[in-house]
């Protein structure tokens, strides 16, 4: 049944850092995407997890062919997808769409939302011929669950969610196989984001849709997920199904970040352990040797900074980049 | 979890619909079924502007000044007579006559065409380049952009005037008359030589920041070529500061044009320019005060007209503020 549709392998994207006004000096990098390596399956949600800066969204820029990516690569359907060129490149923009994290400047203030929703088939002359245009844009606009008459509207018009729904339906127009959905619900309300995340889950089963969703709030990326990637300074620390993660927790870090998750019960409170990590992420450009996590991790022994984890099955069954991976139940 | 969810979308799909409803009433007046976008709707916008309308007519009127001067007088701008040396405005001359007897109401007329000749061109020239420049820095590899910066900062930074007098002196010997159309071009180049940093300054930062909004990602995400993110993102976004810019010089440059004529390096008689008239009123400012005001007065109208219009669009394509 697991038919893989994008298969990710050691993708690296570094960004230079440079000094100096005229003559600039490279004087590091940015290790934004560090060797991060998944497969999506065809109508599957892979959930990517993790705090700010730790590159879930340098990781869709890359994914959506807007950043060039340092070295690794990724195949679509089985074709190399950063060797496309030109109409094959084409091809490949209307079979992986983006779903991005602000609805407050996705969205061009000086268009009509006619316009914005239109503009895929504008630049795809090819999917719709122009007659049909307005009608699959009211379409569009009824699928996502506002009002077809609302086209001649402009952005500011609408609420953020009603916003998040027109990025989706722009999103939609060009039926993709895979949308990236760079963090689309965190800038919304609770009770919107319940109606953005269901309106996903909903697309998803009627046009048989894969998802790359990154989140950094675990309960959200829980709810559509059916398998959780949990990134850390640029790299996978651990993978796995929705239930293996958030059940059976291997890694140090994903046990943390599981254990901040608010339980929303009252006479569950002080019953749980909580792990509290002290310090800051370290910085990107000049990471910790060895395992990225050691300098907050309190199992953290001579091993861990010298020897890299690889990601690999240890305890439990799924892999887990650490050196002491077991599991612990924190929800 | 899904189900008060979806009821919750139901409610608003409701909500939208019943705002839906309530907004047909100023819906209603534009006719269903033809596609709108930002220019139509600004179009509809503007024409419902008495601001905008007073300031095109205005504009109209001076644009037929300068083309048809005969329309509005059928006097000879060039007919001196010392007999009506400094007359004051009678019925006879409506504006007074100057020091050489010429009708000042015949040369605010025909001046109109050499002004706004200058004013217009030179701000064409100065938005055009300045525009294109400041798009392509921001576009560019950064010691590109670098390059293109400090080589717009080196006319930057040469006083006007002083660039001014050194271009015009260096085309034209200062004993030499050259052809009214000669002269024209030179003054129109000199000024929009030494202005379009500015322009191009205003729209590199503008390009700058409009070009890291999450929108111009979505359109490349689409495969948006980049004359289409350029004409279709880029530029109504960034059009607002570089036209507000235009409008203000536009009454620069119709300014400048009066510094360079008085400065007897731009326009010179025998061309007859607000400018000019501006300048030769200066030693008689006090015995015969129309010889300044009325052509200053022109020049005050037609800059405000279309520093009016300027602001009008501006605010037309601003979908926020409708």
């Amino acid at each position: 049944m697991a038919e893989p549709i994008l298969e990710v392998t050691d993708l690296v994207k570094h960004f230079p850092v440079r000094v100096g006004v005229l003559f600039k000096r490279t004087i590091g990098h940015v290790k934004a995407v560090d060797g991060v390596s998944f497969t999506l399956n065809k109508g599957e949600t892979l959930g990517v997890v993790g705090e700010s800066g730790c590159g879930k969204s340098t990781l869709a820029q890359v994914l959506m062919r807007l950043e060039p990516p340092t070295s690794g690569g990724a195949k679509f359907e089985g074709r190399d997808m950063f060797a496309m060129r030109g109409a094959e490149l084409r091809k490949l923009r209307r079979d992986i769409q983006i779903v991005l994290q602000d609805p407050y400047t996705s969205l061009n203030p000086r268009m009509t939302v006619g316009d914005i929703i239109g503009e895929p088939f504008e630049i795809h002359t090819d999917v719709a011929p122009k007659g049909s245009r307005r009608r699959k844009v009211q379409d569009l606009l009824d699928t996502v669950g506002l009002n077809p008459e609302h086209i001649h509207r402009y952005p500011h018009q609408f609420s953020g969610g009603q916003r998040q729904r027109i990025g989706i339906a722009r999103a939609l127009a060009l039926r993709p196989k895979v949308i990236v959905c760079d963090e689309p619900v965190s800038a919304l309300d609770v009770s919107i984001q319940a109606q953005v995340m269901n309106l996903l889950g909903e697309l998803q089963s009627d046009l048989g849709l894969s998802y790359v969703f990154i989140a950094h709030d675990l309960s959200v990326v829980r709810h559509l997920s059916d398998r959780v990637a949990v990134m850390y300074l640029g790299k996978i620390v651990e993978t796995g199904t929705e239930d293996q993660i958030y059940e059976r927790p291997t890694h140090p870090y994903t046990q943390a970040l599981l254990s901040a998750v608010p339980v929303p019960d009252p006479t569950q409170r002080g019953t749980r352990d909580v792990i509290r990590l002290t310090g800051d992420v370290p910085s990107p450009i000049n990471p910790p040797s060895g395992c990225h996590f050691r300098t907050r991790c309190w199992k953290a022994q001579d091993i861990c900074a010298t020897e890299e984890p690889e990601l690999v099955v240890r305890a439990g069954d799924h892999p887990s980049a650490c050196h002491f991976a077991e599991e612990r139940s924190v929800v | 979890m899904s189900d008060p969810g979806a009821s919750g979308a139901g409610l608003e799909r409701a909500a939208a619909s019943a705002v839906g409803d309530l907004s047909h009433v100023d819906d209603s007046s534009q006719k269903q079924g033809k596609p709108r976008s930002l220019w139509s709707d600004a179009w509809g916008e503007l024409r419902r502007k008495p601001t905008f309308i007073i300031s095109l007519v205005i504009i109209f009127i001076v644009v037929v000044m300068a083309a048809f001067p005969s329309l509005f007088t059928s006097v000879d701008p060039r007919a001196a007579n010392l007999d009506n040396y400094l007359k004051t405005p009678s019925a006879d001359a409506w504006f007074g006559y100057d020091v050489q007897g010429y009708d000042v109401y015949a040369r605010a007329i025909y001046g109109a065409r050499a002004s706004l000749l200058v004013g217009l061109f030179s701000t064409l020239l100065t938005v055009l380049i300045g525009s294109v420049v400041g798009i392509f820095a921001s576009y560019a590899k950064s010691w590109v952009d670098s390059l293109l910066s400090r080589f717009g900062d080196i006319f930057a930074g040469v006083p006007f005037v002083l660039g001014a007098i050194v271009i015009l002196t260096t085309f034209n010997s200062p004993t030499e008359n050259p052809s009214a159309v000669r002269i024209i071009t030179q003054v129109v180049l000199s000024i929009a030589v030494l202005s379009w940093p500015v322009s191009m300054r205003i729209m590199r930062s503008a390009t700058l920041v409009a070009k890291q909004q999450d929108y111009v990602k979505a359109a490349r995400g689409l495969g948006a070529s980049p004359l289409r993110i350029v004409f279709r993102h880029l530029l109504p976004n960034t059009v607002a500061p570089v036209l507000v810019y235009a409008t203000i010089a536009l009454g620069a440059f119709i300014g400048a044009e009066a510094t360079l004529a008085f400065l007897g390096i731009g326009l010179r008689p025998p061309v007859v320019s607000w400018g000019v008239m501006i300048s030769e009123s200066r030693d008689y400012f006090q015995a015969a005060p129309h010889m300044l005001l009325f052509p200053a007065g022109f020049v005050t109208i037609t800059v405000l007209a279309f520093v009016i219009l300027g602001d009008a669009v501006r605010d037309a394509l601003d979908p926020k503020s409708r």
